[in-house]
């Protein structure tokens, strides 16, 4: 690697540092990862993807891969999908699971969670109309509970049911006859998981030292 | 103060038992001729010898009569005070409960010492002893399993695998930090020469310090749990205080051995610090061996099912008298076999063995604990001191500075490897629940009285109890307040918080496999994968992976149930209550005040596939698992036939209301969607809910909080023709010969004027009364208006609605003329 190039790399580094909030060491480790994945493409396809071992048996599997290509995930503002993806794109949807650092403020926090919230929500709704529909949550509910091949389509569409029962109960209340719950929106989406410590349990310890050559033979 | 005053009746109860019990220790010494061996010095030895004397001052058959009356008490004794000990600790637990405010400013443990220092005043105050049972090889074969066993097999084990890092650091470094901490500093103490404590030397100080330095905070936990503190710190004090018994007795050991050596050199210290880690691996080895071989064994269990939970304790209890015959950790050995079980175990027992389990585990522990600490306020009086300001204080000084210190430097290690470091706050709350409790206690008190300083050491250990129990297991819960030390809401229960809490794990395992990392969460996949894959074919009888999810939506599923059970069951075990329950049920009908809103359609359209569904589940998974069904599925029959019975009340109920309201007769939960637009339809879905407390049940469980409902005023003229208490006369004795028919199946008196409808007996009492009501729908047209719900909810209806014959509602239709 000739100086001017580290050089380079080093100033986009930074740039990309600055902008997704990873360190450096994050993300010359991502970086190598990111080349690894796309056999030193510039971009990744969802081929690539398919290709990882691990995420196989993953029931979700589909739903992450599609969040590294919706565009909504990107920072934009843009609704649509790519079809492949440069680092960039791959460090920002990453820097969705950053752990929190120390010392936030309680905005900050809530800055975070909402984001990330906004993530989870963004891979519910497929359509990215605004609202989980009632198929969409089916669809996730049963894509959660096919690794486990007692349950049948059935439960998993009686439990998401139930789970939308509960949403339109806790968000809406009483609502006139006639009204039609027509899905989840984010404001409902925040208000059902009020509870849980999203910001504490959604996040990947981003490892500053390099681990990716270890597995290589691995993959 | 308002806690002496509700105190009082306990006090009375207590000092009737007391004086029972002196009355009973009084005549020990009268009438044994010697003590047993239990209890040397419950032998008074003033008057022991006076009384010991003149043999037997009982009526003694002087001739060979046949003695009509005889006192055997030596036959009974230890047994028979064991009793009234335990019995006097559970009447002061009761106690506290009976005023609830008290248990929440004051931690349960202070009440029980103080009641422990209220019977010890009293004792003391006849010159009683108290009876020396807690010896070292009662307490550590019988009271310290069921506490352990307790904590452990209560262990929330999903966030203590999140943390086991961190707990292990914080119990076996931790531990290890206070005892040798604390007890070279005390060592250095001793040789001021103005304490005179000069005699104690290096190795009984740091013995004593490793007594000391296991905590305790059953009251800490009580109230992080109470003011719904994160996980990671409720984890972490859990955690420590079980582990940390287990390294404390280690260490109380190894140095309960070091200390009769007369000098102890490098080899020593090598070898007991070799011996510390084998009997910590020896014990977990041993514990995951007999959590294995317990789980399989509940696997052939089912034909059994009455001594299942015997396999539990049995199993448990073996590993820890093993692991005590080999000298390895016993505690670990218990900790681990619990832990490794529980999973398994539970899913093989039934469900009533799973709850035999949780209660006499719970409730053994408990006894162990209040039996130790109410003796330890006994203690406190009865026993002659040796009091040493200057080592007592120095002790409490220490122990605070050294665990205050140990958390700050331990935590500053462990911060930068946890995802959630411990703030400030967290570190002072660890460090200040730090409370010493019953083992600290027991061990103190079982030490070996070749320690020469034995007395000064239960005192100092008395001291530091009483000293953090009380002041700092009081102030905790205001200062935690106070300091606003980061909350969680970590019960909630919801299905919506368990499918994304999944979505995270599956979300952040496949990130991490993403970033070709290998760390918690992707470990935990593969643990599981793993897990699914061979463990549970191996160890669990009917092997379906279920996700959590499902197990979450039938635990709701079956809360619900059994909620209706209870209801139902209330009120048609008594007559009179029935008919006050119509009555005020009919009168709030009359006066109407509308307290419940009309539910959307969608809304009722989601009850109603919910509740079809649940039906489905439940019987799909009665006939493939067990955990939560009888092995008999009488409990499944049961709700079946309950439901049933109140199905039909409400159905009587609003058969003679009109027709209109008739026209959309509903079954049990299943409010139609569609006819909700006309205004007697909401009406009808009202007082469904009005009429069966089973429907407000289920609505209250699935909208998880009571909201106010919408004031929303429908008269209905057709309701004043009502006379309750006519109908509830005939609805009573129906009830009976309802439930008598389908419990017995045989044919009924009432429904043999028609054969095919279920409700057409019910049906002709009512008409006899005058009141023009139009047939109860066939449930089959029924079944057809539920299968187009409202657009909202079309997806599949198919899917949904033609599940005819599977559908328990009609299922129960035809269950009925088969009977006949």
């Amino acid at each position: 690697m000739g100086s001017s190039q580290s050089a380079q790399e080093e100033q986009e580094y930074r740039a990309l540092a600055e902008r997704t909030g990873f360190s450096l060491d994050q993300i010359r480790n991502l970086h190598k990862r990111f080349k690894h994945l796309s056999h030193d493409e510039e971009t990744l396809r969802k081929e690539d993807f398919d290709e990882i071992s691990d995420l196989t048996p993953n029931p979700i599997r589909s739903q992450i891969i599609d969040a590294f290509f919706d565009k909504r995930n990107f920072g934009g503002n843009e609704v649509g999908r790519v079809q492949e993806i440069g680092f960039r794109e791959f460090l920002t949807v990453m820097s969705h699971f950053r752990p929190l650092r120390q010392n936030l403020t309680e905005e900050g926090i809530e800055r975070i969670r909402r984001e990330k919230l906004r993530f989870l929500f963004n891979m519910h709704d497929k359509d990215s109309d605004g609202t989980i529909t009632l198929d969409e949550y089916r669809s996730v509910v049963e894509e959660l509970l096919s690794s486990s091949a007692a349950i049948e389509i059935e439960t998993a569409t009686a439990i998401a049911d139930a789970a939308m029962l509960e949403v339109a109960s806790v968000t809406v209340g009483e609502m006139a006859p006639g009204q039609v719950y027509e899905g989840i929106t984010f404001e409902h989406f925040l208000e059902i998981l009020k509870g849980v410590e999203i910001e504490a349990k959604m996040h990947v310890r981003f490892l500053n030292v390099d681990t990716t050559t270890v597995r290589c033979g691995k993959l | 103060m308002g806690f002496l005053s509700s105190v009082k009746p306990v006090c009375i109860v207590l000092i009737s038992f007391a004086v029972l019990a002196l009355l009973s220790f009084g005549a020990n010494a009268e009438d044994s001729p010697k003590p047993t061996t239990t209890k040397p010095p419950a032998k008074p030895t003033e008057h022991g010898p006076i009384y010991t004397a003149p043999p037997q001052p009982l009526p003694e058959p002087e001739k060979s009569y046949l003695p009509l009356f005889t006192l055997n008490y030596p036959r009974v004794q230890i047994p028979f005070e064991i009793t009234l000990w335990v019995l006097l600790a559970s009447f002061a637990k009761i106690g506290f409960h009976v005023y609830h405010k008290i248990t929440i400013w004051v931690p349960e443990t202070c009440l029980l010492i103080s009641i422990g220092l209220i019977v010890g005043a009293i004792m003391h105050s006849v010159h009683e002893q108290p009876p020396a049972v807690l010896t070292s090889s009662v307490f550590f074969l019988y009271m310290l399993p069921p506490i352990v066993l307790d904590s452990a097999y209560f262990m929330p084990t999903q966030p203590f695998f999140e943390n086991v890092g961190t707990v292990l650091w914080f119990s076996i470094v931790g531990t290890l930090w206070n005892s040798i901490g604390v007890g070279i500093c005390l060592y250095g103490v001793c040789q001021i020469p103005a304490l005179g404590v000069q005699d104690i030397n290096l190795q009984e100080n740091l013995l004593f310090a490793s007594i000391i330095s296991a905590v305790d905070p059953v009251a800490v936990l009580a109230v992080f749990e109470d003011v719904n503190i994160n996980e990671q710190l409720y984890i972490v004090a859990f955690g420590e205080s079980l582990f940390n018994d287990a390294v404390t007795v280690v260490l109380y050991n190894l140095f309960n051995h070091v200390a009769e050596l007369p000098v102890v050199d490098a080899a020593d210290v090598f070898l007991g610090v070799l011996r510390f880690f084998l009997v910590g691996l020896g014990g977990m080895l041993f514990g995951l061996v007999f959590g294995f071989v317990a789980a399989f064994t509940t696997r052939f269990t089912r034909k059994v099912r009455e001594i299942e939970p015997l396999f539990i304790f049995m199993y448990s209890y073996l590993a820890y008298l093993l692991a005590e015959l080999l000298s390895i950790s016993s505690i670990m050995a218990i900790v681990t076999c619990a832990l490794t079980m529980k999973y398994y175990v539970e899913e093989n027992v039934s469900q009533r063995s799973c709850t035999t389990i949780r209660h006499v585990i719970k409730m053994l522990g408990t006894v162990s604990e209040t039996l130790i600490f109410f003796f330890l306020g006994v203690v406190t009086i009865t026993t002659d001191h040796e009091w040493n300001w200057g080592y007592i204080l120095f002790t409490i000084l220490f122990a605070q500075i050294w665990r205050g210190l140990g958390i700050v430097v331990l935590t500053q290690i462990i911060n930068p490897f946890r995802t959630i470091p411990f703030n400030f706050k967290d570190q002072f709350g660890l460090s200040y629940g730090g409370l010493r409790g019953a083992i600290t206690f027991a061990l103190a008190y079982t030490l070996p009285n070749t320690i020469i300083r034995k007395k000064l050491f239960i005192t100092a250990t008395i001291a530091i109890i009483i000293f953090t129990v009380f002041i700092q297991g009081i102030s905790i819960r205001p200062i935690i307040e106070l300091m606003n030390v980061r909350k969680t809401n970590w019960k909630l229960g919801t299905i919506n918080v368990e499918i994304h809490t999944r979505l995270m794990e599956h979300i952040t395992a496949g990130v991490e496999d993403l970033c070709g990392q290998w760390s918690h969460h992707s470990l935990k996949d593969k643990f599981m994968r793993f897990n699914n894959r061979f463990i549970r074919k191996i160890l669990i009888r009917d092997n379906r992976p279920e996700s959590s999810i499902v197990a979450l939506y039938k635990k709701l599923e079956l809360q619900n149930a059994m909620e209706v059970l209870d209801t139902i069951s209330g009120d048609i075990s008594a007559a009179p209550s029935l008919i006050s329950l119509h009555e005020e049920k009919a009168s709030n009908k009359s006066s109407f005040k509308p307290k419940r809103t009309f539910l959307a359609s969608d809304l009722t359209a989601m009850h109603e596939i919910l509740s079809k569904n649940m039906y489905k589940i439940r019987e799909r998974t009665m006939s493939y698992t067990n955990k939560h069904t009888l092995p008999n599925d009488s409990r499944a029959r049961e709700i079946l036939v309950r439901r049933h019975t109140s199905i039909r009340r409400s159905l009587r109920a609003r058969s003679f209301q009109g027709s209109e309201s008739a026209r959309s007769q509903k079954y049990f939960s299943l409010p139609l969607g569609q006819s909700l637009d006309t205004g007697y339809a909401t009406e009808s879905i009202r007082l469904n809910a009005d009429g069966d407390p089973a429907l407000e049940l289920h609505n209250r469980s699935v909208r998880p909080k009571p909201r106010p409902r919408s004031k929303q005023p429908r008269f209905s003229t057709t309701r004043a023709r009502l006379d309750p208490l006519q109908e509830l006369h005939s609805t009573v004795n129906m009830e009976d010969e309802v439930r008598a028919e389908e419990s017995s199946h045989r044919p009924s008196r009432q429904s043999s004027s028609s054969s095919n409808s279920r409700s057409r007996a019910p049906l002709q009492r009512h008409s006899s009364l005058g009141t023009p009501s139009v047939g109860e729908d066939d449930p089959e047209g029924d079944e057809q208006q539920l299968e187009s719900p409202p657009p909202a909810w079309t997806p599949e209806p198919p899917d949904r609605g033609s599940g005819g014959p599977r559908n328990p509602l009609l299922r129960r239709a035809q269950w009925k003329p088969q009977d006949k």
